[in-house]
């Protein structure tokens, strides 16, 4: 009977030190917000845009912690999509039409001649991008832009204009080779035939 | 000649050399093409500046693109000839993209500019030296083209060890080194023996394939006769042994750790070609204008070297060299290997163009297909920076680009030797190279994103901020309302029981709104600082810390006056305290203030030196600072402590406030070489027996310490209350506090001085920081309440002296300071925040001597005559006499001042300054009249209203201060509206001048407006007392009189405005000068009407106040 007691017993304090260590663990390790949402956010293109529908990127980022699909963000493509899908562990879907189309990447750029300085542009820019005054010319510094579009729609007379950022020979790429292609499946290495045959190849 | 240690690098290949079919012809020269084409990005970083523009003339090596940046380099025209244009043409480039270029058209002169070589370079400084090469625009010509001067100074950080002279050219078909070394055999050696005398290495090694043994044999028989210290180095025929890291692993047999450079480990390389150029640089005076290129490949007739001048196109080369097109098949520029196809052959030569292979599609076939790979581990064999080609190319397919990086992708030199090995001929370089641009832009992707994330949230932080405080205005705006409303409510009650206790009440209840309105000011003001902080406007930014000191200040003097008043209410019936109990009070809170804005002070200065730790002066500044500090700590301890003392039986308390204060002393003593020797361990930290004197030293500190808190606290428990002892000891240690934190703040500063990114001591400085503001509070806090229940003091004459000696003080310190800047501006005669800042120190100075003057008058006086109320009074009506005289000097010279600027600029507003001055000059007059006959003024206070008076005087002041603050940003804005030229019409259209017009006038309304309301509320408490009427306008009640004052002064000032206001519109339309003038002359005697009336006003009520 005294062994079935002290048994009882031990496991009594055993779950109160445990449950204490947990007790103590939870407040002393606890966590504020939703990581899950800082590395959704941070996958964005903080373009800022709103295409997705929500004022920001950190809106959709949470969003997407709550279950929204992960193709609403034209700005960030497929690629994106892509390292959602890697991140949240689920299928990666084409990106949703309806939300916009995945375009080069742009900035805007006033045509000076033509702003009246009316400032709705600077207030509609999520970046803080476009420099000017009241009555004064603005400009963008297009460094700064994301390319999200939102000073387009402001301009009373229409001098915003999306121009593609055009590949310099600073920002230019290698493309990645073609790899194996049907050509190549009909050769093996040791069938590898000189000039004339590859002539005829082509 | 000792010969070098060869070592071996892993892998490696051995294509088929094809080298000798260049080295056939001698060197070719060929002649002008019909223009240049010289890119602005020709090496590695940015690149280079235009200097020139379509249509110029230019001489053969003149400068035509200079530096933009550290990693930049400068360009020259190659021949004499005409800039046509500066247009985007296609470059040498993989991507066959366009780029900006210089294009030049020949005139076939071949005129130089005037050469200047650097004769002396040996006696030069080595950075003198270097900064000519970059001048020069040599940049490193083996292949990457970094600018040479940039990798010699990396070589310097590090002890030299080896400097290696690349001349392995190991890549098939090159051999424009190999012709170099043969051609320029001196002038090669001439060039090495100048890099070396500027990096100083210890060994210098010519590294060199054993397939150039010409090269080689010209070499050592030149070093020989020479005598020379350099060494060859003749390595074994393996491609990549040219490669930097690999020719080091061969010659030193060390490795380039991952990561780093090579003159990390000691090692110093540079090409045959760069040694050439710098040759010509240095013996010459030549710019970098013409390299050694390989024309080769099947497709030439002519393959051979030549020099050719940069900016040459690639087909005038092929036609040099005789192309034959139909077998052209690919053109590439560099090697085989490592060089890249051209797209076209209108491409120039630059800097880095090492050869150009023209070969046929039997040289150089199309790749075989890609196949699958099969493991065979030949790639791992022939690479030679040892990496793992088969994993990088699994990683590079699947996009895997982190566990890329991590097997060391951004170490492959993209030689090309997997590629060529490989069976299944995949391209690896290509997977490698895309790969890479793709961490690239992911990386830039992600520093972009990061950016956008910050400036949104900043953007959202600022909209939020933006709305709380206009909340927060709106709020305000609704407080001071519900407040005046209570505040008639009030007077009209007041007026009934005519006692004194309520008058108190309007009083603090005034005071409240006074608070609550300088206290926005103050946010307002110190909003706009932000702002200015963040905008980054130097000169607002110092005008507005002045104006925010000041209002801190004023705040700092309503809060106090309030808790004064509050404080008076209560025990208001056992009042009856003597005069020397406010004046001591007076004096300890105008300590406070200074030590409040002493310590403003200086932590603005530390964060200046946060920013700028370099800066001598500004040390300075803050060491004299901090002792203005302790000093005005010191003035504080010592009248916080004086009432208290002052209850006691002085008998009694003497020997003991000697002992207090020796023991003070003591302290203060140790204290000091406390510090001292605390500096001298900083600077040895080693030294114990430094340490043992601190920490004796530190104990003694403790025991003299304790001996001055046990001194001082049975002082005043002999006599006062048992209440007021805790009080005072705690006082005491709060005061204790915050000397010890000053001690350590200064300590962690001085570290921070030494250290300035050290992020630990910041934040430590900052807490400090917030410990000593909390101590001073509480000192504050603690030391208020102390003067209150005050017994009466024997004479006025003590403080008054105490007050004197102070005031002689600040005057001398204000003198010190106000030198010491002046010579600051001596040196920078620019600094408009000096200037504001000895212009702020010459009116305190003023000030303070007033003071003086002033308390050492009266001091006299006091001690024949006793000190009773109505000279008190009188006292202080005297000095806020003073002050307005010293302001009003103040206002003249700095209209004088703004008049000379006018009249520098031809202002229109001359006219309007000089009316301005010539009123201010009469205030002063005015004001100086009234001080001179000081008998006028006592008559003209009288004793009841002088208290009320001197708040109404403190608001109107305060106003005065908004009015002119107001005008002096008006001024400021059109004065920057002016520099930016913007012409008159659009200055007058836009809002300011009617701004400063508008606080102009409020201006003068306020300072001709002589305070009517309180003359209201001081008639109000009197209305019943009113008869006695000697002339026809006393018989007026007081009230009425009062009224009528306040309406003729009203007038009077209205009349001013007018007059201020048409005056600029005369300055501005001078076409209709004459009905201007007109309303002018009308305006002119309505205000001398106004004043006259008002003078008999005054005259009246004086007359009816001193019947009574």
């Amino acid at each position: 009977m005294f062994t079935i007691l002290l048994a009882i017993a031990v496991l009594v304090i055993l779950a109160l030190i445990f449950g204490a260590i947990l007790g103590y663990a939870n407040v002393r390790f606890h966590v504020e917000g939703d990581p899950i949402v800082d590395q959704i956010d941070a996958l964005l293109p903080q373009t800022q845009c709103g295409q997705c529908g929500h004022p920001g990127c950190r809106p959709y980022a949470e969003a997407i912690a709550n279950g929204e699909a992960i193709n609403h963000c034209p700005p960030g493509g497929q690629a994106t999509i892509q390292a959602l899908a890697d991140l949240l562990d689920v299928e990666a879907i084409p990106l949703d039409g309806d939300h916009g189309e995945e375009t080069a990447t742009r900035v805007a750029v006033i045509r000076e001649d033509e702003c009246i300085g009316c400032t709705k542009c600077i207030q509609a820019c999520p970046v803080d991008a476009i420099l000017g005054a009241a009555k004064q010319m603005h400009t963008v510094i297009s460094d700064e832009c994301t390319g999200c579009d939102l000073c387009v729609e402001p301009c009373p007379v229409d001098c915003i204009d999306m121009v593609e950022v055009g590949v310099t020979t600073k920002t230019w790429s290698w493309e990645k080779p073609q790899g194996i292609t049907n050509s190549s499946l009909n050769i093996i290495a040791t069938d590898r035939t000189s000039e004339p045959s590859s002539e005829v190849l082509h | 000649m000792e010969a070098v240690n060869i070592f071996s690098f892993h892998g490696g290949i051995h294509p088929p050399e094809n080298k000798a079919q260049s080295l056939q012809l001698p060197l070719g020269r060929p002649r002008l093409p019909k223009e240049l084409i010289l890119p602005l990005g020709q090496h590695i970083g940015q690149a280079s500046r235009p200097l020139v523009k379509a249509g110029d003339k230019v001489l053969k090596g003149e400068s035509i693109a200079v530096n933009n940046g550290f990693l930049s380099s400068y360009l020259h025209a190659p021949t004499s000839g005409i800039v046509t244009s500066i247009e985007s043409r296609p470059i040498a480039h993989p991507s066959g993209l366009s780029d900006i270029c210089i294009i030049i058209e020949p005139d076939n002169k071949e005129e130089w500019i005037p050469l200047s070589p650097l004769n002396n370079w040996q006696e030069e400084a080595p950075t003198d030296v270097l900064a000519y090469l970059s001048k020069m625009g040599i940049v490193g010509m083996g292949g990457a083209g970094f600018p040479t001067q940039v990798k010699l100074q990396g070589a310097q950080k590090n002890i030299l060890k080896h400097f290696i002279i690349n001349a392995a050219e190991c890549e098939p078909y090159i051999t424009a080194d190999d012709m170099l070394i043969r051609e320029k055999t001196l002038e090669l050696i001439l060039g090495i023996e100048a890099l070396q005398h500027l990096v100083q290495a210890e060994q210098v090694i010519i590294g060199i394939e054993d397939n150039k043994p010409t090269a080689i044999a010209k070499l050592n028989e030149l070093l020989s006769e020479r005598g020379s210290e350099i060494q060859v180095a003749v390595v074994p025929t393996k491609y990549p042994s040219g490669g930097e890291k690999q020719l080091i692993q061969l010659i030193t047999g060390q490795e380039v750790p991952s990561g780093q450079f090579p003159a990390d480990i000691g090692v110093l390389c540079q090409n045959v070609g760069t040694c050439v150029a710098v040759h010509n640089a240095i013996y010459l005076g030549q710019p970098l204008i013409s390299r050694f290129t390989t024309l080769t490949g099947d497709a030439l007739k002519a393959p051979q070297n030549v020099e050719v001048l940069l900016g040459t196109p690639v087909d005038h080369l092929l036609d040099y060299a005789e192309a034959n097109n139909k077998k052209l098949h690919r053109l590439v520029m560099g090697g085989p290997m490592m060089g890249f196809t051209l797209d076209s052959t209108a491409v120039p030569v630059v800097k880095t163009s090492n050869c150009i292979l023209a070969a046929t599609k039997k040289e150089l076939p199309e790749p075989d297909p890609e196949q699958a790979c099969i493991r065979c581990g030949m790639c791992e064999q022939a690479c030679p920076a040892s990496l793992l080609p088969q994993q990088l190319l699994w990683f590079s397919k699947s996009q895997e680009l982190e566990k890329a990086e991590h097997h060391n992708l951004f170490d492959c030199i993209e030689c090309g030797a997997c590629s060529y090995v490989c069976p299944s001929s995949i391209p690896l370089v290509q997977y490698y190279r895309h790969t890479k641009s793709s961490i690239r832009e992911a990386r830039e992707a992600a520093v972009k994103s990061d950016l956008a994330k910050q400036r949104f949230e900043a953007r959202k932080a600022r909209q939020e901020a933006e709305i709380a405080e206009k909340e927060a205005k709106r709020l305000a705006r609704k407080a001071p309302a519900p407040a005046k409303a209570a505040d008639t409510t009030k007077a009209a009650s007041k007026a009934a029981s005519a006692s004194a206790a309520p008058a108190a009440n309007a009083e603090a209840k005034k005071l409240k709104v006074d608070v609550a309105i300088a206290k926005t000011k103050l946010k307002k003001l110190q909003k706009q600082l932000l702002e200015a902080q963040e905008n980054e406007h130097i000169e607002d930014i110092q005008a507005l810390q002045l104006q925010v000191t000041e209002q801190e200040q004023q705040v700092k003097q309503l809060d106090e006056q309030l808790a004064k008043v509050t404080a008076a209410q209560a025990p208001a019936a056992s009042a009856s305290t003597a005069q020397s109990n406010p004046a001591v009070s007076a004096e300890l809170k105008k300590a406070k203030v200074d030590l409040a804005l002493a310590g403003v002070k200086l932590k603005k200065l530390q964060k200046q030196l946060v920013e700028s730790p370099d800066d001598t002066e500004l040390k300075d500044k803050i060491s004299s600072l901090e002792k203005e500090l302790s000093a005005a700590q010191a003035l504080v301890d010592k009248l916080s402590a004086a009432p208290a003392s002052n209850a006691q039986e002085p008998a009694a308390k003497a020997p003991v406030s000697a002992e207090l204060k020796k023991a003070k002393v003591d302290v203060a003593m140790i204290d000091v070489k406390l510090k001292k020797l605390q500096k001298q361990s900083t600077e040895s930290p080693d030294d114990q027996a430094l340490k043992d004197q601190i920490s004796g030293l530190e104990k003694d500190l403790s025991a003299a310490q304790a001996l001055v808190e046990k001194l001082s606290a049975p002082a005043p428990e002999a006599k006062a209350p048992a209440a007021k002892t805790p009080v005072s000891a705690e006082l005491k240690k709060a005061k204790v506090d915050v000397a010890m934190i000053g001690v350590k703040l200064k300590k962690l500063q001085k570290q921070l001085a030494e250290s300035p990114d050290d992020q630990a001591v910041q934040d430590q400085i900052a807490n400090l920081e917030k410990d000593l503001t909390a101590a001073q509070a509480l000192v504050e806090k603690l030391s208020a309440p102390t003067p209150e229940p005050k017994e009466s003091a024997p004479a006025a004459n003590a403080p008054s002296a105490a007050d004197l000696k102070k005031a002689k003080v600040s005057a001398a310190m204000a003198g010190v300071k106000l030198k010491k800047l002046q010579k600051q501006l001596t040196e920078t005669p620019d600094d408009q925040g000096l200037k504001e800042q000895i212009g702020k120190l010459e009116n305190e100075l003023k000030d303070a001597q007033e003071l003086v003057e002033k308390l050492s008058a009266p001091a006299v006086q006091t001690s024949t005559t006793q000190a009773t109320a109505p000279l008190a009074a009188n006292v202080g009506d005297l000095k806020k006499l003073k002050i307005d005289a010293a302001m009003a000097k103040a206002t003249v010279k700095k209209v004088e001042k703004a008049l000379k600027k006018a009249e520098e600029i031809k202002a229109p507003e001359i006219d309007i300054l000089r009316q301005q001055l010539v009123e201010a000059q009469k205030r002063a007059d005015d004001l100086e009249k009234a001080l001179a006959n000081p008998a006028e003024v006592k008559a003209e206070v009288a004793a009841p209203a002088a208290p009320s008076n001197a708040n109404e005087d403190k608001k109107r002041k305060i106003d005065l201060a908004i009015a002119k603050a107001s005008i002096k940003k008006a001024e400021k804005n059109i004065e920057l509206l002016k520099e930016q030229g913007k012409s008159e019409e659009e200055i007058n259209s836009s809002e300011w001048p009617k701004k400063l017009e508008e606080a102009q006038q409020k201006l003068d309304a306020l300072t001709s407006d002589e305070m009517p309301e309180s003359v209201q509320t001081a008639t109000q408490s009197e209305t019943k007392e009113q008869d006695k009427s000697p002339s026809d306008l006393s018989a007026l009640s007081l009230e009425e009189l009062a009224d009528k004052i306040k309406k003729q002064k009203i007038a009077a000032a209205m009349a001013k405005a007018q007059i201020n206001k048409l005056n600029k519109q005369l300055a501005n339309e001078p076409e209709s000068a004459s009905s201007i003038q007109q309303d002018i002359d009308a305006a002119r005697q309505k205000q001398a009407d106004a004043e006259a009336l008002l003078t008999q006003l005054t005259d009246a009520q004086a007359k009816a106040k001193e019947s009574q």
